[in-house]
């Protein structure tokens, strides 16, 4: 199956849950922050909320800005 | 002999004299805010926010890279500082309102910078969006700091809507120019009464200073700290020009004036002579 993430197609060969979508494009996911299909997913969620096909997925951290 | 020390303890006064900088209920001694874009690498961005003294840094939410993603910016930055995240990336107010609730939702806190800009070439912030953004914001708790163009009717709306503090921009961001809308600012500084914080194109520690004397709040700097060759070091050095210019604005600056006016007695000169 695809879902779009931070605007890129990417192809997930199982289901996979949240937090193992997280796991795979960071590796400090701890300031992350997730949408999926414009909803914001609270971190003790992201185990109970599963990926579907075609899902849109955003992660963000923080970077240096003024 | 006259005792030097009477000096000092008239400085210390002065400076016990200040009342801190109040946003949003919270007290801050510093009236420095300090961005954290455009540094080199970290050690000089962990190495200026020691320097400066702050207790405000803004961060932007940026999409992770997803090749590449290790590092977290707050690791640098130290706990009992206030984050600030700024929406920057917005080009409407309902950008900037899906930033915030997402910056929110990191646990930092809920202060946030409404910066709204839909122009490429002067990188002006969009004043009627920036107010849109900040009601709704203001509305849904958060600490609203917004970025804009020193306009009076904007910056009334903007109280109205609930902001915490009002940050013209003194010249174009990143420019270094300085106060190049200082009179705009000052009728900020005299009609409004929520703090006034000085934002973007301030390059030098005396536009910093000029700031303060003219009564503004505080001030936020970011490019002139990050792109210098030593970052640090010029971080002290606007940490000690806001001080110094807010210790002059305290002293009540005499206005200049046209005409000259001796510093001298003009009595008593050595050659008078009495006829």
């Amino acid at each position: 199956m695809h879902i779009m993430i931070n605007g890129q197609k990417k192809e997930i060969f199982a289901a996979q849950n949240l937090r193992e979508i997280v796991d795979r494009f960071s590796s400090n996911p701890a300031a992350l922050i997730a949408e999926v299909n414009g909803t914001i997913v609270k971190k003790a969620q992201w185990d109970a909320v599963s990926v579907n096909d075609g899902d849109t997925i955003e992660l963000v951290s923080f970077v240096g800005g003024g | 002999m006259t005792a030097i020390p009477s000096n000092l303890s008239v400085l210390s006064e002065e400076v016990k004299l200040d009342t801190p900088l109040e946003i949003a209920g919270k007290m801050f001694t510093s009236r420095f805010l300090l961005g954290t874009g455009k540094f080199k690498n970290k050690t000089d961005l962990a190495q200026s926010i020691e320097a400066s003294k702050t207790e405000i840094v803004t961060v932007a939410l940026r999409r992770i890279d997803l090749e590449r993603h290790d590092e977290n910016i707050l690791e640098y930055i130290p706990r009992n500082v206030t984050l600030l995240v700024n929406t920057s990336g917005a080009r409407n107010a309902k950008e900037a309102v899906r930033i915030a609730r997402l910056a929110k939702e990191a646990g930092y806190g809920n202060w946030i910078k409404i910066e709204v800009i839909n122009d490429s070439k002067y990188l002006l912030p969009d004043n009627q969006e920036t107010v849109k953004a900040t009601e709704i914001l203001a509305a849904e708790g958060f600490v609203v700091l917004p970025y804009m163009y020193p306009d009076l009717y904007a910056a009334r709306a903007l109280v109205q809507a609930g902001a915490a503090t009002v940050m013209p921009l003194g010249s174009l961001i990143g420019s270094n120019r300085g106060l190049k809308v200082k009179e705009f600012i000052q009728i900020l500084i005299d009609e409004i009464d929520i703090p006034i914080v000085v934002d973007a194109g301030l390059g030098a520690p005396s536009h910093a200073a000029e700031a303060m004397e003219m009564g503004a709040d505080a001030v936020l700097v970011n490019t002139a700290v990050a792109t210098a060759g030593n970052p640090a070091l010029i971080a002290q050095a606007f940490a000690m020009a806001v001080e110094a210019g807010r210790l002059a604005y305290l002293s009540k600056l005499p206005p200049p004036k046209n005409n000259a006016d001796a510093s001298s007695p003009l009595t008593g000169f050595l050659y008078d002579q009495s006829r």
